[in-house]
């Protein structure tokens, strides 16, 4: 017996199969423009990500009406920047303190703020961060190898609506004398979605 | 007709340990760059809304057994279908069998740019002045309703207090139905995680989710 779906197609699997049949059949009708579908995969894959974020994070570092600006109207502050848009049309930053550390989770699907985070990682649409983000945040945090003191208040934000939350976390101690650019580069995706802590300069 | 939502999986037990992945990891299989761009280029021709996408998608019996992915797709292909935009046969045969249906407007690539900058803003002038106040303690609903909702399970019936006001949104129940924007007040609503999860709640826990007015009451 052959196996006719291998020796036609040995190198695909059936999800690929199915995606580029969608594709097709979608530009025959007419439906989409194949070369406004490169621009979205190079949009997300070269242009917003992390790092947007990153820079948000050291200019309130750096910059104290900046930092200001950034908690009392989140989506004004980040868009003067240059990021804005899709997913992050309606932006709140929530600061970490001594007190409390915050984190962010949607529950019921995968609400990310795109324009300074990019696309979400697996784990963030995944059951096991939704399930226990809200119940389990310190588990969780043990999975990611961070631990709090035990008398921090744990803060965790379920974006159940299209408001989209950044975590603003504490500036790492020792790193008084870095300008912006070398402020970004301690901060990580996961400091910003509250799953981890800023590097240590 | 009753309707399950097999995305509202917040404090379910038994989903094992969470498994973190680098900054740089963005795909996991060729096809997933094409799954998201199809489902944002058939989302800008305005055929349906998010709201109507996430309740697609939250109804697919088999979400729980998808990769995220695979689930736009599933959806994708639902909500095409259901439109008369394709058929599975076509997808079968991986070309067009019928004429297209109409649709609203094509994202073209010159526009990329523009309609992500824009994005769809939900906020708009409230109709009425919002009921709750800053600092006030509310109950949320207790009871499912049988249609798309954003208030998840686990704070059904709970006691918390409204810490923001966003303003007025577009209400995602009345959205997703069809039945238009139907903005109400949005509020972030706190609750202390021994409300939540009863005594053994991890200590200095507090949890918030963003409830419209409609699923509060006060307490």
């Amino acid at each position: 017996m052959h196996d006719h779906e291998h020796e036609d197609h040995s190198d695909l699997d059936p999800m690929d199969l199915r995606v580029r049949a969608l594709q097709t059949i979608l530009a025959q009708k007419g439906y989409i423009d194949p070369g406004a579908l490169d621009l979205l995969i190079d949009t997300y894959q070269t242009r917003i990500g992390p790092r947007n974020g990153a820079r948000v994070v050291a200019r309130a570092w750096s910059d104290p009406q900046f930092h200001d600006w950034l908690l009392r109207d989140a989506s004004a502050a980040i868009a003067s920047l240059g990021y804005e848009g899709r997913q992050g049309e309606h932006m709140v930053v929530v600061e970490n303190t001594d007190e409390v550390h915050n984190m962010v989770v949607c529950t019921l699907c995968s609400c990310y703020p795109w324009p300074v985070l990019g696309l979400p990682p697996t784990w963030y649409k995944s059951a096991p961060y939704r399930s226990r983000a809200v119940r389990d945040p310190r588990g969780v945090l043990a999975d990611f190898g961070v631990t709090l003191p035990v008398d921090k208040q744990v803060r965790v934000w379920d974006s159940t609506a299209e408001v989209r939350y950044l975590v603003l976390p504490q500036r790492p101690p020792g790193s008084e004398r870095l300008d912006e650019i070398q402020l970004a580069a301690l901060v990580t995706r996961d400091s910003m979605i509250g799953t981890g802590l800023p590097l240590q300069p | 007709m009753t309707y399950r939502s097999h995305a509202d999986l917040g404090g379910q037990p038994g989903h094992g340990p969470v498994r973190p992945e680098a900054e740089g990891e963005l795909w996991h299989a060729s096809w997933e760059p094409q799954a998201l761009a199809l489902t944002l280029a058939m989302g800008a021709t305005g055929s349906w809304n998010l709201d109507m996408s996430r309740a697609a998608r939250e109804t697919l019996p088999d979400y729980a057994q998808r990769s995220y992915y695979a689930i736009w797709i599933a959806a994708l292909e639902k909500l095409m279908e259901e439109r008369g935009q394709l058929t599975p046969a076509e997808i079968e045969a991986g070309r067009m069998l019928h004429a297209p249906a109409s649709v609203k407007r094509v994202l073209h690539a010159g526009e990329v740019g523009a309609a992500l900058a824009r994005g769809s803003p939900t906020l708009r002038a409230c109709p009425e002045k919002p009921l709750f106040a800053i600092g006030q303690r509310v109950r949320t609903r207790a009871e499912a309703v049988p249609h798309h909702t954003r208030l998840p399970g686990y704070v059904h019936g709970k006691c918390g207090v409204v810490e923001r006001l966003h303003g007025c949104h577009v209400f995602p129940d009345a959205h997703a139905q069809g039945l238009g924007e139907r903005p109400e007040a949005l509020y972030t609503v706190v609750f202390e995680g021994e409300e939540l999860w009863g005594a053994d709640a991890a200590p200095g826990l507090r949890v918030s989710v963003d409830a419209w007015q409609s699923y509060l009451e006060a307490a």
